[in-house]
């Protein structure tokens, strides 16, 4: 199962960005190949509908699961109809290996 | 004779500010309750769909009440081909697509009502429907001709702009129009400024005050508005703001004093001027002043 995670660089070491539409990179982790693959997010600067737009991105990457620090109104039903399960990170010094980490246990 | 003359007086001025909270309620409904005991048919527009607040400053009733709507596409799954184009045409994210899980959306609150999708789409799939975006009501002042016009967005509504137009559409363009502007310098306000003949910018001397006043001079010169500035809170903070009227010749039609009694008026939704000879002898001199550079009379 593949897991999109908002991360505000491109390594591992980055720490998670707090917000899902405008975050600067997404990292689509396969739980299986344990692979990770690291989006840059071209809705970050997006005057409207960032969130939208950035839901058909990682559902075109096949995510089933979002990690972020939080989500907004517009795309909770488009999630829910997708069946994509939001994870919501609060502590903004996670790395998305630590994230990695938690995802493999 | 006097009297037919003034009763034909045309003119729509602009109350507004870049920065909140600088007076343009305070200055725009004590204009209009000022001229509406001189003048007919003197009418104030409530732009400021967000919040709009003008309403209770006046004993009034309800003559008329207008829905304001716009188109957003539906789509019919049975004709659409998930081609894309749709999404591809709209500037505003607001139709989501997925091809292969033949998913796509639309997002109503997204939506600009501009129609691409519909031009964009080659299969027959998108037809349109109403969206509420608020309301226009029409009130008639007790005892006078004055008429108070109020745009409200419906919460959730991306941008007034709309119910804004609507509102000033129906204000319409004979009489004494005042428009109570939404704050700042983006499209709720350009959209207010632009069918005025004459822009007041109301602003405090504070660094905050004239940072703002700046970003509004800067976009009504871009829109060649004849505008002045108003100074509210007068004696408060410093001189940077006189400085930057005089060297950028910008008339200062009236200053309204850091005073307690004007705060407590308001406070109770009372007009101020109506109790102050002062400030209301102010308002007017500074109308006729307006309307004598810039007003139309259709006599």
């Amino acid at each position: 199962m593949k897991v999109a995670i908002t991360s505000t660089g491109n390594s591992l070491e980055s720490k998670i960005d707090p917000r899902f539409g405008r975050c600067a990179y997404f990292v689509i982790y396969d739980t299986e190949t344990k692979v990770s693959e690291f989006v840059e997010n071209p809705n970050k600067n997006a005057s409207n509908g960032a969130g939208p737009a950035s839901v058909q991105l990682v559902a075109d990457k096949g995510a089933k699961k979002i990690v972020s620090g939080e989500f907004g109104m517009k795309i909770k039903s488009i999630l829910d109809s997708l069946s994509i399960q939001m994870i919501v990170m609060k502590d903004p010094q996670k790395s998305v290996q630590s994230i990695i980490d938690m995802l493999k246990q | 004779m006097e009297e037919r003359v003034l009763k034909n007086k045309n003119i729509k001025i602009a109350v507004a500010s870049g920065k909140g909270g600088t007076g343009k309620t305070l200055l725009s409904t004590s204009l209009f309750s000022v001229l509406n005991k001189i003048y007919d048919n003197v009418y104030l527009v409530d732009c400021d769909a967000e919040e709009p607040n003008s309403g209770i400053f006046f004993n009034k009733s309800v003559i008329n009440q207008q829905i304001v709507t716009q188109k957003v596409p539906v789509i019919d799954t049975d004709f659409c081909t998930f081609c894309g184009r749709c999404h591809d045409y709209c500037a505003y994210n607001a139709i989501f697509i997925l091809p292969p899980a033949k998913i796509i959306k639309v997002i109503d609150e997204l939506c600009h009502g501009c129609g691409a999708c519909t031009v964009a789409c080659n299969d027959n799939a998108i037809i349109e429907k109403d969206y509420e975006l608020g309301m226009v009501t029409e009130f008639l002042l007790k005892n006078s001709s004055g008429k108070l016009i109020e745009a409200r967005m419906k919460v959730g509504v991306m941008s007034p702009v709309n119910v804004i137009k609507d509102a000033l559409k129906i204000a319409g363009n004979s009489g004494i129009i005042l428009y109570d502007s939404p704050p700042g310098t983006s499209c709720p306000f350009i959209q207010t400024v632009t069918n005025a003949d004459f822009v007041v910018l109301i602003t405090e001397p504070t660094p905050f005050g004239l940072s703002d006043l700046k970003q509004s001079v800067e976009t009504l010169k871009t829109m060649s508005k004849n505008y002045g500035v108003v100074i509210n809170r007068a004696g408060l903070g410093d001189s940077k703001i006189y400085e930057y009227l005089e060297s950028n010749n910008i008339p200062l039609l009236l200053e309204i004093p850091y005073n307690r009694e004007i705060a407590v008026h308001y406070s109770k939704a009372e007009i101020a001027a109506e109790y102050m000879p002062d400030f209301k002898e102010k308002l007017i001199e500074m109308f006729e002043m307006i309307y004598k550079e810039y007003g139309n009379s259709s006599n």
